[in-house]
């Protein structure tokens, strides 16, 4: 079953139509990258699923029920949207970690004080969670004194430790070195291997060919190509894609 | 009169003016922090009222306050003009403080990255939670050295309680400075002022420090 169905989803601002009529859909396990040009809507598609942007039209159901819906024209969200919001966790490019709080509760304060988990409970999972991602020794630390990628897997961890079904991941590398984005894809990718069900916005297209089930190639709003990652990017379709894979491939 | 009697004399109202000192912060201090949620507030009417308020307690002197909260009641209303005037000037000052306070609290508000209220709400957190927990303690520390101005200019305020005869520091040395045609009371205040403002600053320093374990 698909914990995550959006379909025809319509976004416009003010003048600027952002996505237009698209629908995806992920199962259970699956990993899912997007990859496509600067201003194709990616990063907009994952803020509308994690509710960050509203959208003007379509569907939102995760575990088959609807969070937004459209009736005759008209969109409405769930009252109960909060309990959609426990579904699923993102993890920013620009981490967004609190930096008044230390990485532990970073990670504690959200599932005690939102899910009101007990709170010893909770610390055992989350000591456990940043042993396994090497971070065991900066529990106690701020964000201010890690580096970027330990900023940013801790955002990772932090959205672990609220036990979602599904993880959204937008450009997680973007602002990162080369250096640093290495250590963080190494997660993800870890958590691919655990069967973790994923949605990742990335340009980093290696490791979207390698990590993912499916990719799915967006541009101006649509999905232009969709499918296996080996044919996807082995045998491109659309000449849009080829292009942006051969510009890609110049950058790099 | 010698100068030490002055200082003793002039001391008898320091309790005073720590008094409206103390109060106005216990009071401004949350009260600004409403007027700034209500100008912040998307119901046009409250958002205007919010303004107006903040318009006219900072564009009319504090003193010009003062005058009408003691004795504006008699003059309407025929009340008479209470005996403890404590009651009046911290009414007087804690309107004026908590209008700039007000505008404080919202360039700290202003100046929070959207993304700490998009990681909270994505995190399930409540609006009030994340205010709360999230948005209130990082503000706090981005004002707090346009609080400590505000602070130490308050302590230089209390001296305008003269106005309505309260006796606090300042009125009794004015009272002196007249009487014995004298300006040492004069000298004495501005002394105690400047050591009361040390301390303040030293507080607040030692505030701001203990706030500075984590970077923005």
């Amino acid at each position: 079953m698909s914990i995550l169905e959006m379909k025809n989803i319509e976004k416009s601002f003010a003048d600027n139509h952002v996505l237009k009529g698209i629908s995806l859909h992920v199962d259970k396990g699956e990993v899912v990258s997007i990859i496509g040009p600067s201003g194709s809507g990616k990063s907009t598609l994952l803020r509308c699923a994690t509710f960050l942007e509203t959208i003007d039209s379509g569907v939102i159901s995760y575990d088959g029920k609807n969070a937004a819906e459209t009736v005759n024209g008209k969109c409405t969200y769930a009252k109960n949207l909060n309990d959609f919001r426990h579904i699923f966790g993102l993890v920013f490019q620009n981490f967004n970690l609190f930096p008044h709080y230390t990485v532990l509760k970073n990670m504690m304060d959200a599932p005690v004080s939102v899910l009101h988990r007990d709170k010893e409970e909770v610390r055992a999972e989350c000591i456990a969670l940043l042993d396994k991602m090497g971070l065991a020794e900066k529990a106690n630390a701020y964000p201010c004194e890690l580096s970027g990628g330990q900023q940013q897997r801790v955002s990772i961890v932090r959205a672990l430790a609220m036990q979602p079904e599904i993880l959204f991941f937008d450009e997680p590398t973007s602002a990162l070195d080369p250096e640093l984005t290495g250590e963080v894809l190494k997660v993800i990718k870890q958590l691919a291997e655990e069967k973790m069900t994923m949605v990742i916005v990335t340009h980093e297209m290696a490791f979207a060919r390698a990590v993912s089930d499916r990719v799915i190639f967006m541009d101006g709003g649509v999905v232009v190509e969709e499918g296996d990652p080996e044919e996807v990017f082995g045998n491109t379709q659309s000449e849009r894609m080829k292009q942006f894979l051969r510009n890609y491939d110049r950058e790099t | 009169m010698s100068l030490m009697t002055i200082i003793v004399k002039m001391s008898e109202g320091l309790g005073k003016t720590c008094a409206i000192f103390f109060l106005t912060l216990i009071f401004a201090i949350p009260l600004g922090m409403i007027v700034a949620l209500l100008r912040g507030s998307r119901f046009k009417p409250v958002s205007w009222f919010a303004k107006t308020y903040i318009s006219v307690l900072r564009g009319t002197p504090l003193m010009l306050q003062l005058l009408a909260v003691t004795y504006g009641p008699y003059y309407l209303f025929n009340i008479s003009v209470s005996r403890n005037k404590l009651i009046p000037v911290v009414i007087a000052f804690s309107i004026n403080y908590a209008a700039y306070f007000a505008e404080i609290y919202r360039s700290g508000i202003d100046s929070m990255p959207v993304g700490q209220y998009e990681a909270s709400q994505v995190l399930g957190y409540s609006k009030i939670q994340t205010f709360i927990k999230i948005i209130l303690p990082q503000v706090f520390r981005r004002i707090l050295p346009a609080l400590t101005n505000e602070i130490v200019t308050l302590v230089k305020d209390t001296s305008l309680a003269f106005t309505v005869s309260y006796q606090e520091m300042f009125t009794i040395g004015k009272q002196i400075a007249n009487s014995q045609t004298s300006f040492v009371p004069f000298v004495v205040a501005g002394v105690f002022y400047y050591v009361f403002n040390v301390i303040v600053g030293f507080v607040m320093g030692r505030i701001e420090k203990r706030m500075s374990y984590y970077k923005m």
